[in-house]
């Protein structure tokens, strides 16, 4: 081999190399980019909401009332609408045996007996006369309809009837299918049914829980930085202190969960599945992150400041408070917030002291048993429902949105209130 | 009732802070005051508050074992075993609260009413003591404050103590940690014996189902289920298909960014990178199970082999991603912070970028990727939302990506979730998987900071 062919073989060799470094970054941003469209893709047809417009006769016989009198509320709340349902279903198609009244039936969410009622309750003119009335479609057809469900396999691997798909098409022709903006996914609480299954519970335990972990995090944290950073002699005990707090932020996060098990509910019995515990659980987990960003920007504050301050009569105290704290604040608190996101993304914790638990009301203090975000997403993405799948990408868009959301407001304190020194 | 004394005390010692102040203010027409006048409005505060809180926190904390210890000394002497007078205390304070629905005995009721009575006297004694020590330690301060009072070094020492105590929650958090895995662990081990722990072959926590007291300190029905090896060999299995995504494609996009991107490409790749690291991991989880073991089912499917839907290598590649960003950002900065005058000399020898790289960046900086390495594995092994939702919850032996393994974290889950019962092996069984991987992942933790510490203090 002469020089220049083991000269080009050294280039070529240098572009391999360079090949290499481009097609590893291009893979991490394609598996970010294959990541967000899946879960875009899968879960945007969940904030869409499938409803059948059906006619119903709000005919006094049916509902065994008074035709002649004006129905009271209270005459509405004890009138029997499961029947009454059932009997405007059948108007759908009069010929349906009894399967198939089953079937129909099905068609909508268990839901349909309250949707009738408060109908009448909302329009109590519609009484004794024939209406249009919206009633919220039960997942499988809902799913049909986003066209997430194939419907040419055979029917008995399928969840949605030919009957019932018969009967949708039918409805779907006369213009009876609607698809509105999903409401209900943010006002309802869990359910074990998919089209009525929403995230207000799981976000409410979220932001109970995010609050508690900082309303403990971040004061003990960063009394704590400030007593390392500007009182701490150098001494054995404070070298400990740091080489613990390094560690702490290694720790897996399953391991904060057997702490809170252990100790918070076992030894202080602390209320189960409650944000408050979930909220102390992260609390110690978010407190080394905290500290480490309060520390960094404590040492970032130039000596000449607190010398000033202490060339002017101030006490180490006066100087810590007045001058060193508030000008470390800003790094501080961007640093808080990525604390408090990866706290909000936390999942196994939270399982561990019982934040699993199926929770189908909204809890109103930190004391309520609550799920939370991440939590939900685990939840449902066990269930085996079909439309549970686009629930679950649609939570974790909500999730996604809040990390982001959190995310760029660290970097605007960052950018826009911290002084640079230089 | 506790609230409204927290209440009281805070409310009161606000009050305080303005009293203070005014008294120095009104010393101060005639005299010179040692400090500021707000000072001496701390100090008040502090002397109300701080002596009448630590006696509530102190007397609420041991206020129940304190009536616990009143209501079951009639029955002390009786023989009763632990447990029994638990049973019987947790009954009396459920019939005080009217929610018992057991068999009423006269002892029972007896002793609710003298529960009942207890609390009571606590309750107010509690209020008139905490009281009054507010009352006599604010009295006592308000008649010391005169103009030459030291009230600023007293207030800034308080101070420096709360600051001192918040730096010693992280001590108290890995106290508190070590406490909690090494109780619920000592009691395992007093059943099943450490040898069966660790070089046991075979997981079945699901049989360890115990139906009574009785069975439950039998050992022999405990053979063979809590064999670790399987969980282990799960763990550095998955951890290791983890580490051989992350650790190729996390080096390349480190030394590439460190040493060849533009600044522009620098500016908006890593950020983008590190995106990757903040995604939840319940998400990637989702993912790997939603969309990479069907794909990777379907991909063994075509090329005829047995993959399954749940297997090892959905849930390590998938880990792997989760650790790139790890891995890349720790390698560039180790790698930029070689010297330049390592390039300099090596490029004067007429070395290419990339065999200056390979040959002297890389040698020079291997510690510190090393470092960052063992931080990934350290991860790999902690995380558990990933393998909870992608791999198996069955603890299979097997070297096969292909098949469903379970790791230290997935069973801890698969244990604990729902309702646990202290005292049963199964629940001291996860915390002594939490045990172990709380060591492995400490002394990854510790080689790898101190591997970096000294790679840094060379080129500092």
């Amino acid at each position: 081999m002469n020089k220049e062919e083991r000269l080009i073989k050294r280039y070529k060799a240098e572009k391999r190399f360079q090949f290499y470094g481009k097609a590893a970054i291009f893979m991490a941003l394609l598996f970010l980019v294959v990541f967000l469209t899946k879960i875009f893709s899968t879960g945007y047809t969940a904030f869409q909401k499938t409803w059948l417009v059906i006619p119903v006769n709000y005919n006094a016989d049916l509902l065994y009332l008074d035709p002649d009198k004006k129905p009271t509320t209270e005459d509405i709340n004890d009138a029997d609408f499961y029947e009454f349902g059932i009997e405007t279903f059948i108007n759908l198609d009069p010929d349906a045996s009894e399967d198939q009244i089953m079937e129909l039936k099905k068609m909508f969410a268990f839901t349909f007996e309250r949707e009738l009622k408060y109908y009448l309750l909302d329009n109590p003119d519609s009484f004794g006369k024939t209406v249009d009335v919206k009633l919220t479609a039960s997942d499988d057809l809902d799913q049909v309809f986003k066209g997430n469900y194939p419907r040419d396999i055979p029917e008995n691997r399928r969840r949605a009837s030919d009957y019932q798909l018969k009967i949708f098409d039918k409805l779907n022709e006369d213009g009876r299918v609607i698809s509105e903006f999903n409401a209900s996914f943010f006002t309802n609480a869990d359910s074990r049914e998919a089209e009525l299954a929403g995230i207000a519970s799981s976000f409410m335990g979220s932001l109970f829980s995010i609050l508690v972990c900082l309303s403990i995090a971040f004061p003990v944290a960063l009394l704590a930085a400030v007593y390392l950073e500007e009182f701490a002699p150098k001494n054995r005990f404070t070298d400990f202190i740091e080489v613990n707090i390094n560690n702490l932020a290694a720790v897996p996060s399953i391991v904060f969960g057997l702490l809170g098990l252990g100790v918070l509910l076992a030894v202080f019995g602390l209320p189960r599945s409650t944000p408050l515990v979930g909220g102390i659980t992260l609390s110690l987990m978010t407190l080394p992150t905290i500290i480490i960003a309060a520390r960094a920007s404590l040492k970032a504050v130039p000596p000449s400041i607190r010398e000033a301050a202490l060339a002017m009569g101030a006490s180490r105290m006066q100087t810590t408070m007045h001058h060193t704290v508030p000008l470390a604040l800003p790094g501080t608190l961007s640093g808080t917030i990525i604390g408090l996101a990866q706290a909000l993304g936390e999942t196994a914790p939270l399982i561990l002291i019982g934040m699993v638990a199926f929770v189908n009301t909204i809890p109103g203090t930190p004391m309520d048993p609550a799920a939370s975000l991440p939590v939900q997403i685990y939840i449902w993405a066990e269930s085996a429902e079909r439309g549970f799948v686009e629930k679950v990408s649609a939570c974790i868009m909500v999730l996604l949105f809040f990390l982001i959301f959190m995310n760029l407001g660290a970097q605007l304190i960052r950018h826009k209130f911290e002084k640079k020194w230089n | 009732m506790n609230s409204v004394i927290f209440l009281t005390i805070v409310l009161l010692a606000l009050s305080s802070y303005f009293f203070g102040r005014k008294k120095a203010i009104l010393i101060q027409s005639n005299k010179r005051l040692t400090a500021l006048p707000k000072f001496y409005g701390y100090y008040l505060a502090i002397w109300c508050g701080a002596p009448a809180f630590l006696l509530y926190a102190l007397w609420s904390i041991f206020e129940p074992s304190i009536v616990r210890f009143f209501i079951l000394s009639d029955y002390s002497s009786q023989g009763l075993l632990e447990g029994e007078l638990n049973l019987f205390y947790e009954k009396v304070k459920s019939l005080s609260r009217n929610q018992y629905s057991g068999e009423l005995t006269a002892e029972l009721q007896r002793s609710a009413e003298k529960y009942l009575n207890f609390r009571d006297i606590a309750k107010w004694s509690k209020v008139v003591i905490v009281l009054s020590l507010l009352i006599a330690s604010t009295g006592y301060a308000y008649t010391k404050i005169s103009n030459n009072t030291k009230t600023r070094e007293p207030v800034e020492i308080f101070l420096k103590g709360v600051f001192f105590l918040s730096s010693l929650a992280a001590i108290l958090t890995t106290i508190g940690i070590i406490f909690s895995l090494l109780f619920q662990t000592i009691e395992f081990f007093q059943v099943i014996p450490l040898f069966d722990f660790v070089f046991g072959m075979h997981w079945y926590p699901a049989k360890a189902f115990v139906r009574d007291a009785s069975e439950a300190l039998d050992p022999s029905m405990y053979s063979d289920t809590f064999g670790a090896v399987p969980i282990f060999a799960g763990t550095f299995f998955i951890a290791l298909i983890a580490m051989c995504v992350a650790i190729p494609i996390g080096l390349l996009s480190g030394i590439y960014m460190a040493e060849y991107a533009s600044k522009r490409l620098r500016q908006y790749a890593k950020p983008v990178i590190e995106i990757l690291a903040g995604i939840p991991t319940v998400v990637y989880g989702f993912f790997a199970a939603l969309t990479v073991g069907p794909f990777l089912k379907d991909l063994g499917l075509s090329l005829g082999l047995e993959v399954s839907a749940e297997s090892a290598l959905a849930a390590g590649g998938v880990m792997g991603i989760m650790i790139i960003p790890f891995i890349s950002s720790l390698s560039d900065d180790v790698i930029t912070s070689v010297p330049q005058n390592l390039r300099d000399g090596s490029y004067a020898m007429g070395a290419t970028k990339s065999e200056t790289i390979k040959r002297v960046i890389f040698p020079a900086a291997l510690p510190g990727i090393v470092g960052s390495i063992l931080l990934g594995v350290s991860r790999a092994i902690g995380e558990t939302m990933i393998v909870v939702m992608a791999s198996g919850l069955a603890a299979n032996l097997t070297l096969n990506p292909l098949e469903s393994t379970s790791t230290i974290t997935a069973q801890i889950v698969v244990i604990l979730i729902g309702d646990q019962q202290f005292g049963d092996p199964k629940t001291q069984a996860a915390f002594a998987l939490g045990l172990s991987l709380f060591i492995v992942t400490l002394v990854l933790n510790i080689v790898a900071l101190s591997v970096v510490k000294k790679y840094r203090e060379k080129y500092e």
